[in-house]
């Protein structure tokens, strides 16, 4: 956290959550928990946002969306699976409809546990999120600049 | 102490061609649609549908069942109560049931999933 | 007369939490038809009947959704306690009508933030929920978890609530009436919140009982239905009124909202006041459940339908969960004809979607 140079944006989308983690998604934001103060913004706009908030499981009709979306963030991007059915598909993994977590369609780089994800651990994977955004940044530079 | 109304549930059975006359008439007497759903019976390999009703000042729930072998064709009820539509379009997709005549039919694309009728009957496998 | 077009709205769009997807028929900037199309969250977790015995359904219902979880699983547990005449002690009955009620402030208290979101008003929403945190806090302490706290199960509830910690519920609960009474203020006399209120989605009594509304949605237009007349949990022994206005605008969705969390508050006071003495929290449960039931709960959102059907076997034949927004979608259809372009995001928060439940 100590090298922190940017303000990444966080988008967030619902999956085929049961809106425990999206709630708690908000709920971190909101002033309590307070995840802006680690430089975060919420934002609804893909092409804007730098991290992706994944709550909920994959099903046949939003993975185009889920995969859409993934594809209009600029790069670097760090994509967050929060909840244990964006992780695995927690307890609705048996269901017809579910294709699985999140990583069935798009990269995941952090996994937040959880049924519903408490705020605290929802703010330690943006933390660690933000970590990570850092360095990917840091190395997107250097290949720029190898390029020129 | 607060008043209780506690109604008995009313379930009555009728046959096919009498559910658009049975919606009606309730509908008539000031019911409101409440909701609608089906279920597969696997041991007599039938379906029930039952088309809930419910009334905003007794609280009284009336539902209508129906019991059909898995081919009979239902006429929608949507010409009488267009909130039915989604419920009818459902078990449509999800059981299905033979459904004639709704006012908006979504063919199969309510919920777009990729499984065909999964609360329906098991196909056998070959 | 302008010329037609359609415009998609959603799935994923800053006002709205969860996706639904709307497609506007708008002339100018007026919206003649809005055609809803749902499932993207559909999961289908009514068919894991057929891998769950009925005692593991009781979590899968209270997944269906997030913010009225607790009261997901009450009203499988009494439909199943229905079919299988078990009878709950007293003391698990208003255990159950306490946290149903902590659920429906902090579901209102949610939604009036969204609705503050939803006009502009961040520091509104932001004290909304700053609000909801302490009802939450209660439910982690005495449940042990913030949202889905699993603690019923079929004959009864599966922890008790001692003594300090009613004391710590009456405490907070005079927190959170202090502190509603200040946003209260802005909601019903702010200029602003007025001007984006007030006559906006105007639906009558004779819409709302031909499109088979339910709830606050219901209530906000004069109908006076409320679930909780049907005398479940421990109901019969609390005294309310169901909260009604006249005007069906946003305006009265609102208000027929916030005043039902005064009368949460209200209900959690008499609920301590007359609760039982200390006594076993559930009953045991033998066999299987074999026949069927149609239970009604009032839920924040609504009257929330559970259809049971077992058939003697550890797995229930079907069961069938029909969510408050699932029967107020036509509603919002009908509300949003003629309307601006610019209240398509307000108009659709003040059903309070719950798109989860409704596509399951």
């Amino acid at each position: 956290m100590a090298n922190i140079k940017r303000s990444p944006w966080l988008l967030h989308y619902d999956g085929s959550s049961c809106n425990g983690c999206d709630i708690e998604v908000l709920a971190a934001l909101t002033p309590v928990y307070d995840a802006e103060r680690l430089g975060v913004v919420n934002t609804g706009d893909p092409m804007q946002a730098d991290i992706f908030l994944i709550t909920g499981g994959i099903n046949e009709q939003n993975k185009e969306v889920v995969k859409q979306i993934y594809d209009q963030m600029p790069r670097p991007k760090v994509v967050v699976a929060v909840g244990v059915c964006a992780c695995t598909g927690g307890v609705f993994k048996d269901c017809y409809n579910i294709l699985g977590g999140a990583d069935t369609v798009i990269p995941v780089d952090i996994y937040v546990p959880g049924c519903a994800a408490r705020p605290q651990a929802i703010i330690d994977g943006v933390v660690q999120a933000v970590g990570l955004f850092q360095q990917r940044l840091d190395e997107h530079h250097a290949q720029m600049k190898k390029e020129a | 102490m607060a008043e209780v109304i506690c109604p008995e549930n009313i379930l009555e059975e009728i046959e096919v061609s009498d559910l658009l006359r049975r919606a009606l008439e309730l509908k008539k007497a000031g019911f409101r649609f409440s909701q609608a759903h089906a279920v597969f019976a696997s041991k007599e390999n039938k379906y029930e549908i039952s088309y809930s009703f419910s009334d905003y000042n007794t609280y009284q729930l009336h539902s209508l069942r129906l019991v059909i072998d898995l081919d009979t064709v239902v006429p929608s009820i949507t010409e009488i109560i267009p909130a039915a539509v989604f419920y009818e379009n459902e078990m449509k997709e999800l059981f299905g049931v033979k459904i004639e005549m709704i006012s908006a039919d979504l063919e199969n694309k309510l919920y777009r999933i990729e499984v065909e009728t999964p609360f329906g009957p098991k196909k056998e496998e070959a | 007369m302008g010329k037609r077009s359609v415009i998609p709205y959603g799935p994923q769009h800053p006002v709205l939490p969860e996706p639904v997807h709307i497609d506007l028929v708008i002339e100018d900037e007026r919206v003649i038809e809005a055609i809803p199309s749902i499932g993207f969250i559909h999961r289908g977790l009514e068919s894991l009947v057929d891998k769950r015995d009925f005692n593991q359904m009781t979590y899968i219902a209270e997944r269906t959704c997030g913010i009225c979880s607790f009261q997901h699983g009450m009203g499988y547990c009494e439909a199943v306690e229905h079919i299988m005449g078990v009878e709950v002690p007293d003391r698990a009955k208003f255990l159950r009508t306490l946290w149903a009620e902590t659920s429906r402030m902090h579901s209102h208290l949610l939604w009036l933030g969204l609705l503050a979101d939803g006009f502009g008003f961040e520091n509104l929403f932001y004290q909304c929920w700053r609000v909801r945190e302490k009802v939450l806090d209660i439910q982690e302490m005495t449940a042990g978890g913030r949202l889905i706290f699993s603690v019923n199960k079929i004959g009864g509830v599966l922890k008790d609530v001692t003594d300090d910690q009613f004391k710590f519920i009456l405490k907070t609960m005079d927190e959170v009436e202090a502190e509603l009474k200040v946003i209260q203020g802005t909601f019903f006399e702010d200029y602003s919140v007025l001007s984006r209120l007030k006559g906006v989605g105007v639906l009558t009594a004779e819409q709302i009982n031909a499109l088979g509304a339910v709830g606050p949605f219901a209530r906000a237009s004069g109908v006076n239905v409320d679930m909780r007349k049907l005398g479940y949990a421990a109901y019969p022994h609390i005294d309310f009124e169901p909260i009604t206005s006249n005007d069906g605008d946003c305006y009265a969705r609102c208000y027929v909202r916030l005043m039902e969390i005064y009368q949460s508050i209200d209900i959690i006071r008499q609920v301590i006041a007359k609760m039982p003495a200390e006594s076993d929290l559930s009953v045991a449960v033998k066999g299987n459940p074999d026949g069927e039931y149609f239970m009604r709960v009032e839920q924040p959102r609504g009257e929330a339908f559970y259809y049971v059907k077992g058939n003697g076997t550890p797995n229930l034949e079907r069961m069938r969960i029909r969510t408050p927004t699932f029967a107020n979608i036509p509603g919002l259809c009908e509300m949003l004809k003629n309307t601006e372009l610019a209240d398509i995001g307000l108009l659709i928060l003040t059903i309070d979607p719950c798109i989860s439940c409704t596509e399951r």
